[in-house]
């Protein structure tokens, strides 16, 4: 017996040009995403001396991150973190509610094939003339056709790939460098790498990015239940399917429409399949083909599982807001909610002094000549400002205790310069007659005090007194 | 290809592979996923090639490329060294006392100086340089041979006592022990006690006095004040080294007792010496 095929080449898809709801709904989200991604590292934003000008910026280098207003140093990851366990909650929240609707609307490799394929009808014509073309020889309309097309590929993967790198570093100046050939090659390197995946994954791989190499569609399966919209076909409405004019059929007259327009090749009267990024094309196919023939529109539709036995027995289906408002989605927006509100909270009430306070425990105290006992603290103040700032330091306490700077000379001020920290040793002594010397533990609170502003901090931290 | 297989519930073509009657179905890879294999495995013996790899007797192949991680690292340290050039020059011809904290210079210095005072120092110092019994903690204001820079620098420098530096510091306290009767030992121990301690016989210190001011003054002073010339300590503050109770003294008194350090300047650089120096100056109690 011959063996069969184990490999298959790729199926070509050639996706006819559709209007409709979800098309316009596309449209507007794939000129808004690309447009918040090709802009953004081009807005400024007036932080003033010493700092950068732009608005979003990673700063690897010197480890700052800056979003408009906000300025995060690396000790503040965690707002990164919150922010991940958002986009994750989100993802189960969209998921739960309307399925694979990421996939379908806002995914990269989805947002880029779709402009890709807007490019290739645009040069080479819609389905069928590509069909024909694809089929066609190697002739010189098809060589100029093709080139065109990869060359108008190749700008756009140019500049997703160039707008990646000016999110790292100052973009205009990273502009005039990129183009006089004095950029880092890091840069280049980076723009070479994501145009190539950009050119590949948009413009030949597509659909494959999906079924084989995202691990997204296998994870929605767990995360989809019976009141998940999702995009399907209502058989009981559609079948038996067959031309118009014949007796006792269905709604669907099998013209194809909902199949020549899927991007990722598929049939969705076959019901729910890997494959199907919920782009709700076919919707927009269907309601047009039903409007012409003069049915109801919705033979493809948003709808949920839990739906069907409904509707099969004719009945009417649930309202939409009563499968996505449901326990789960509720538990996770509040969740998402909740962390969200939390950041905000955190960031408004970051001080704008940052004070650390951490007591050296290696030794835990100091013998001085005169029997008197010192403790040591190593105090970090971050001047996040643009500006030099002169910092007073003091304490309170409840017993005597005497403050003094490392290398101070009795001064209890230090100058923290612009954009850094400052590491400052403090020494906080008692001498043998104060009760803080012998006593096991001594609570204890240092201020900083900014001199210019008058802002003040604080941190509480305790005095070792000798062990008798 | 007449003979394919169809499974009938499927309507898919089966690989005709059966267990236990379970037919495998047959839902080709895209062939691009088997070229990509093949790419990933000649790219795999080009790397062997290229990088070291293949476990020989004595070591791995070495690679074309001539790669190796420890070169790597060597680059790395060079490149970090070139760029610290200009403040190791200054730290070599600046006046340390002239260095302000704020000074970059200073920073460097004293972080260059923490890391070797790790390396090298904290085997006896401790790791936050408060000593231990018989090595002086650096973190107080009691200095045995004087704790300004300049102190401290030729302590490091030529060491204490050891016999490789012909500048070391040096001093030998005798071991009264065999010197002094048990009974003038005895009272010279209160004595010394008494500078510091009220919890003392003042009768028998008194004694002691004279002991004191005819066989140790000399060195530790009238006053017990000690004498840095030659590394004697005060005997009258709160800080001891091998133990301020009458049973530690009287060891010391008995039998001498007294620390050795290496000549830092034979196996450090300059720059390195100088680092340390600020670093120790910069822990409290520098003078």
């Amino acid at each position: 017996m011959s063996t069969p095929k184990l490999y298959a080449a790729r199926e070509p898809i050639f996706p006819r040009r559709v209007s409709g709801t979800f098309r316009r709904l596309k449209w507007w989200i794939m000129f808004v995403t690309l447009g918040i991604y090709y802009l953004t590292p081009w807005i400024r934003w007036d932080r003033g001396p010493n700092l950068p000008d732009q608005a979003v910026l990673i700063d690897m280098s010197s480890r700052r991150f800056f979003f408009f207003w906000i300025e995060i140093w690396p000790h503040e990851f965690y707002f990164v973190a919150g922010l991940l366990i958002m986009a994750g909650l989100g993802l189960f929240l969209f998921t739960s509610a309307l399925g694979r609707v990421w996939c379908g609307y806002t995914c990269p490799q989805t947002v880029w094939t779709d402009l890709f394929i807007l490019v290739e009808r645009w040069i080479e014509g819609d389905r069928n003339a590509r069909i024909r073309l694809h089929r066609g020889k190697w002739d010189l309309r098809k060589w100029r056709l093709r080139l065109v097309k990869w060359v108008v590929w190749l700008l756009i993967a140019m500049a997703t790939g160039g707008a990646w790198v000016f999110y790292f570093t100052d973009a205009p100046t990273l502009a005039r460098d990129l183009f006089a050939f004095t950029a880092h090659p890091i840069a280049y390197a980076t723009i070479v790498v994501l145009t190539m995946t950009t050119f590949v994954f948009g413009g030949f791989m597509r659909e494959q990015v999906c079924i084989y190499m995202c691990p997204w569609p296998r994870i929605q399966a767990a995360m989809m239940d019976p009141d998940t919209l999702t995009v399907a076909y209502r058989d009981w409405r559609g079948e038996p399917r067959g031309k118009q004019k014949a007796e006792g059929l269905g709604d669907c007259i099998d013209c194809m429409a909902c199949v020549n327009v899927c991007p990722t090749g598929i049939d969705i009267r076959n019901g729910q399949q890997m494959e199907c990024i919920t782009c709700a094309l076919c919707i927009d196919a269907c309601d047009g083909i039903m409007d012409k023939i003069g049915k109801p529109r919705g033979l493809i539709d948003y709808m949920a599982l839990s739906d069907e036995t409904a509707e099969r027995a004719g009945k009417a289906p649930k309202p939409i807001w009563r499968h996505v408002l449901r326990p789960r989605t509720l538990i996770y927006t509040f969740m998402w909610a909740a962390i969200g509100f939390a950041l905000v909270y955190a960031l408004f009430i970051r001080s704008d002094i940052e004070l650390t306070v951490s007591p050296v425990r290696n030794p835990m105290y100091v013998v001085q000549s005169d029997g008197a006992i010192r403790n040591i603290y190593d105090v970090r103040l971050r001047n996040k400002s643009g500006s030099d700032r002169r910092f007073h330091l003091s304490l309170i306490s409840e017993e005597i205790l005497r403050i003094q700077l490392e290398g101070k000379d009795g001064m209890i001020i230090v100058d923290v310069p612009a954009d850094s920290t400052l590491l400052q040793r403090v020494y906080i002594t008692a001498r043998t007659q104060d009760p803080a010397s012998s006593a096991d533990t001594t609570d204890l609170r240092l201020w900083v005090e900014d001199l210019e502003t008058g802002d003040r901090a604080s941190r509480s931290t305790t005095f070792n007194g000798r062990v008798q | 290809m007449t003979d394919r297989k169809i499974d009938e519930t499927t309507g898919t073509e089966t690989t005709g592979h059966s267990w236990d009657g379970i037919e495998e179905l047959n839902n080709p890879l895209p062939r691009w996923w088997l070229w990509t294999l093949y790419v990933t495995i000649v790219w795999g013996i080009g790397y062997t090639i290229a990088y070291p790899a293949w476990p020989m007797i004595s070591g791995a192949t070495s690679g074309l490329l001539g790669y190796s991680t420890r070169a790597e690292v060597a680059e790395d340290i060079a490149a970090h060294e070139a760029l610290n050039e200009g403040l190791v020059a200054d730290l070599n011809s600046a006046d340390l006392s002239a260095l302000a904290p704020s000074d970059d210079l200073h920073r460097y210095a004293v972080s260059r100086g923490a890391s070797i005072f790790r390396a090298q120092c904290s085997q006896c110092h401790g790791s936050g340089a408060a000593g231990a019994v018989g090595y002086p903690n650096l973190l107080d204001d009691d200095w045995l041979w004087g704790g300004d820079l300049a102190s401290i620098e030729y302590t490091i420098e030529h060491g204490v006592r050891n016999e490789a530096d012909f500048d070391a510091r040096y001093s030998q306290m005798p071991a009264f022990g065999e010197i002094l009767p048990a009974d003038e030992i005895t009272s010279v121990v209160e004595y010394v006690v008494s500078l510091s301690s009220p919890d003392h016989d003042s009768g028998l210190a008194e004694m002691g006095s004279t002991v004191f001011a005819d066989n140790c003054a000399t060195c530790h002073g009238d006053t017990a004040l000690g004498d840095r010339e030659v590394g004697a300590p005060n005997l009258a503050d709160a800080i001891w080294l091998f133990g301020g109770d009458r049973a530690a003294i009287t060891k010391t008194v008995e039998n001498a007792r007294f620390g050795v350090m290496p000549a830092w300047g034979l196996r450090l650089s300059d720059e390195d010496v100088r680092a340390v120096t600020i670093y120790v100056h910069s822990l409290g109690g520098g003078e």
